[in-house]
């Protein structure tokens, strides 16, 4: 019998071959291997988002092994001492447990609770991102409403996780919904009753959550998530507009192996921040917390910040209740619907529409693949500061309380200063913002113009001071600079950005390499004869 | 990746047949980049000169950052199964146990920043540096594509022919009518519950807490309780005092009966009186004037805000404050909002004392309890 050797130089050439003859794939494989992709710091905030959303699968898959969320109660006889014997949800204990008793669950747990908090903040980083360059408009309003409709589903996914736990807090946010869902219109109460199976809390809502959270949003997120990413694949990445990028180009590196390097590494990061902040940094101690009582709460009863924004609306609300009569029966809207329902509606609806509006306003149907510097569009600059200072007023308010504690200050006094600052606030923002984006501008024309400020002061003969520029362009027959055309991209405002004061000596203790000598650049050619004569 | 091969070679370049083995990877590469229209205009190795001082560093830096990674990796291995781990009990207190978790963090973190870090630093000091061009094309579909489409879509409708048959179109629309309405019907009426039917006796459960005496209590009048169940005598609540109270039914003090949690106030004899004056101006929490108890008042505990317990009580201005949204509620103007997002005032609970001298509810309260809702009764 004759035995084959296995040529072993031939193997990934005969592998590649088998998969070839089976699934075609040498053509697109070239063409994801040879994709381009601009490169720039503010393009890998999504990825944070990705990232962390990776991470919440890994170790949300791991806590549900352990997790249950039944609201039948329980006399709690776990390792924590503390709440031994008391009567608790089951969802509550076997929470603790998975703190406790579970060995590393812990960190596991406040790793989740992180890469959650990260993630939502990840989200709308990237998000000012995409809003402030422009990089929503066609052909990419589909990508932008996709990441809208993430964010939310990051909301609830995020503030029905925070439930789960069934600690104080956790019924307190609960409860707080319910009053939120009762102040809807006609439909309140059964909207709220048929979630709740009955009235709150009820037995069923924690179960009902949890599927909700485990295997409905998630699944919504990822197969959104995945779109998103597709998209932005056959559309392909903006990019910032610099010596040879175009609107019909991309500028960048093939996306193996470097650029995918890079990616990796970034993923490493980013799940090793959340590793040690999971570790080193506590975030919701439930067991401090106690189980839900309907009658018990503490004072700086926070949610998760996400959701803060939303709590500093409610609390900035004036005490106003809608009564009113139709067909001799008293009906009401609660003051609570407006800073919960109506807003929220507002927010997720008008930026969906921004795209169109601000495309129907200039007239534009064209094709934009270039960012924007966000000095370039005062209107929508400002408007976005607007928006943004209008979230921070209420994101403030959301822990009023805690800054009127440790800053001394009146509660009420607080409350008064984000209802009016919230009307104040964004329109001076957008006064500001719109100033400085046209002061910018002047800046970039005038250095465009002149040159660059040296910080060389001259004394002329007859006793006036004037500082000397170094112009950017060639000057004329009379000395002066040809005006240079903007081009949409950052103009060097520094002496170092010209490389006339010489490259950094590289190295931390000691040089790497010997430091590049500053020199005086060649004379051209004809002043050079001048000179030696 | 271009939807299109390009064949075609531009002028004064070579045709180049990727198959000859006698190309090196990179003309292979660039060949394969110009039919996707790929243009590499720079490209510069990090270190031109192989074997360089500089690039030892860097390739040991890359090294000692992999040996972290596995390192702290171990180091993580050995603190999660050594005995820091799982105490049989906790206390209050510092202990061992404090350093577990963030030891494994720490460990955990250390070695994915090790790795991290060794991937790129390899990716962006080890790697060639360079600069590549990618065609965009911006252009929607070629007419002739697009006509093709709609040419194709079309004759599918015609294969369909839905126009020429009123009969089918009309069993359509009716039968997808009703499979639409089945489609909604079955995860809406599923979960859908009338939410004014559900408490023992047909009591309306917006309308009843658990202080009922009909639906909880068999008629009689409900004790207050402690949480651990203990009735409550007035002499346990001090001058200037309060107490959470609980009505005395069966999962009282649970969350079974969530809107039940009562505050029972004993206030001084000048506050009293305070209130005692300001009832008539609210009637429903007015009752009949008898619904204090001495100078015992009880109001509901959950805010007619949005239902969170409104426990906050400063003694000296006798106001309440929910610690959710800040309202706040003066006791002595029976329970009205003065601050804050709250338009309603809490609601009284009518009390008394019993044959045995326990403090009981005389009956349940006379307005819905807690948040406000679209059809609240606001009597």
């Amino acid at each position: 019998m004759k035995r084959r050797k296995v040529d072993l130089k031939a193997l990934p050439g005969a592998t590649a071959n088998a998969v070839d003859e089976r699934f075609k794939v040498a053509r697109p494989l070239r063409g994801i291997l040879n994709k381009v992709f601009p490169d720039h710091w503010s393009f890998l905030l999504g990825e944070i988002a990705l990232f962390s959303f990776i991470v919440l699968l890994l170790t949300g898959t791991f806590m549900a092994l352990f997790f249950d969320p039944s609201m039948t109660e329980v006399k709690y006889d776990g390792s924590y001492t503390p709440l031994r014997g008391q009567e608790m949800s089951h969802a509550y204990a076997s929470s603790l447990d998975l703190s406790f008793d579970v060995r590393g669950g812990l960190v596991v747990r406040q790793m989740h609770h992180w890469a959650a908090l990260l993630f939502v903040a990840a989200i709308i980083v990237h998000m000012f991102r995409i809003f402030f360059t422009g990089a929503y408009r066609k052909p990419r309003e589909t990508n932008w409403i996709i990441g809208l409709l993430l964010f939310w589903l990051a909301f609830l996914e995020g503030f029905a996780g925070y439930s789960l736990p069934d600690d104080a807090l956790s019924g307190t946010g609960l409860r707080i919904a319910t009053g939120i869902m009762l102040s809807i219109p006609v439909i309140g109460t059964w909207v709220t009753s048929s979630l709740f199976g009955g009235e709150f809390p009820g037995h069923v809502i924690l179960d009902r959550l949890y599927i909700v959270h485990v295997f409905l949003i998630p699944l919504v997120l990822l197969a959104l998530i995945t779109i998103h990413i597709t998209l932005v694949f056959i559309q392909k990445h903006t990019q910032w507009p610099g010596p040879g990028r175009t609107n019909s180009n991309v500028v960048g590196e093939r996306f193996f192996p470097r650029y995918v390097m890079k990616q990796a590494g970034f993923f490493m990061l980013v799940f090793a921040v959340i590793a040690a902040m999971g570790g080193l940094f506590q975030i919701n101690p439930i067991w401090l917390f106690g189980p839900y009582r309907a009658a018990v709460v503490s004072a700086g009863s926070q949610p998760d910040w996400y959701v803060m924004f939303l709590d500093g609306s409610t609390r900035l609300m004036p005490a106003w209740e809608l009564t009113f009569s139709i067909a001799g029966h008293q009906y009401m809207i609660p003051g609570i619907f407006w800073p919960t329902v109506v807003l929220p509606g507002i927010l997720t609806v008008l930026p969906m529409a921004w795209p169109f509006i601000e495309a129907r306003k200039n007239k534009d149907k064209s094709i934009h693949n270039l960012a924007q510097r966000p000095r370039d569009v005062p209107q929508r600059t400002a408007l976005g500061a607007m928006a943004v200072s209008f979230y921070i007023v209420l994101l403030i308010s959301g822990g009023n309380d805690i800054i009127a504690d440790k800053f001394h200050i009146s509660l009420n006094a607080m409350t008064w200063a984000g209802r009016i600052g919230l009307l104040v606030i964004p329109p001076l923002a957008y006064y500001i913002t719109h100033r400085i984006a046209l002061g910018l501008q002047q800046h970039d024309r005038e250095v465009l113009a002149h040159g660059v400020e040296t910080g060389i002061i001259k004394r002329l003969p007859n006793g006036a001071f004037v500082e000397i520029h170094q112009p950017l362009a060639p000057v004329d027959d009379h000395g002066h600079p040809e005006e240079l055309p903007y081009v949409n991209w950052t103009v060097p405002k520094k002496m170092n950005r010209l490389g006339a004061l010489g490259p950094a000596i590289r190295g931390f203790f000691k040089p790497i390499e010997v430091p590049v000598k500053p020199q005086l650049p060649p004379a051209p050619e004809k002043e050079r004869e001048k000179t030696s004569v | 990746m271009s939807t299109h091969e390009t064949t075609e070679v531009p002028d004064g370049a070579k045709a180049v047949d990727p198959t000859d083995p006698n190309l090196t990877y990179r003309e292979v590469l660039e060949e394969g980049l110009r039919r996707d229209e790929i243009e590499i205009v720079h490209y510069e190795p990090q270190f031109p000169v192989p074997g360089t001082k500089a690039e030892k560093r860097v390739e040991r830096l890359v090294a000692f950052l992999l040996l972290l990674c596995g390192l702290a990796a171990i180091a993580f291995v050995v603190i999660y199964v050594s005995p820091l781990g799982q105490p049989e009990e906790y206390h209050f207190g510092s202990n061992n146990w404090d350093w577990f978790t963030p030891l494994l963090g720490f460990t955990l973190g250390l070695s994915l920043f090790g790795i991290g870090m060794a991937i790129l630093v390899y990716g962006k000091k080890l790697l060639p540096h360079e600069i590549a061009v990618q065609q965009r094309h911006n252009d929607p579909s070629s007419p002739d594509d697009r006509a093709l489409a709609a040419g194709t879509l079309g004759f599918i409708g015609s294969e369909f022919n839905i126009q020429r048959r009123p009969l089918i179109k009309g069993a359509l629309g009716l039968g997808g009518l009703g499979l639409g309405a089945a489609a909604v019907v079955v995860p809406v009426g599923m979960l859908l519950k009338d939410p004014h039917k559900g408490d023992p006796g047909g009591h309306d459960p917006y309308m009843t807490t658990g202080w009922n005496p009909e639906a909880f209590n068999n008629g009689k009048p409900v004790r207050m309780v402690r949480e651990d169940h203990t009735p409550v005598r007035p002499e346990d609540v001090s001058t200037g005092g309060q107490m959470t109270v609980f009505p005395d039914v069966p999962g009282g003090t649970t969350n079974e009966h969530a809107d039940s949690p009562v505050l029972l106030i004993h206030l001084r004899d000048e506050d009293a009186q305070t209130l005692r004056d300001n009832l008539h101006k609210y009637p429903v929490n007015a009752m009949d004037g008898g619904s204090m108890w001495n100078n015992f008042v009880a109001y509901s505990k959950i805010c007619t805000h949005a239902g969170c317990p409104a426990s906050l009580y400063e003694q000296q201005t006798n106001r309440l404050l929910c610690p959710c949204h800040q309202s706040q509620f003066l006791i002595t103007d029976n329970a009205k909002p003065i601050f804050g997002p709250a338009a309603r005032r809490l609601p009284m609970l009518a009390i008394g004392v019993d044959d045995e001298g326990f403090l009981v509810a005389r009956r349940d309260f006379d307005v819905s309890v807690g948040p406000a809702y679209w059809e609240r009764p606001s009597k």
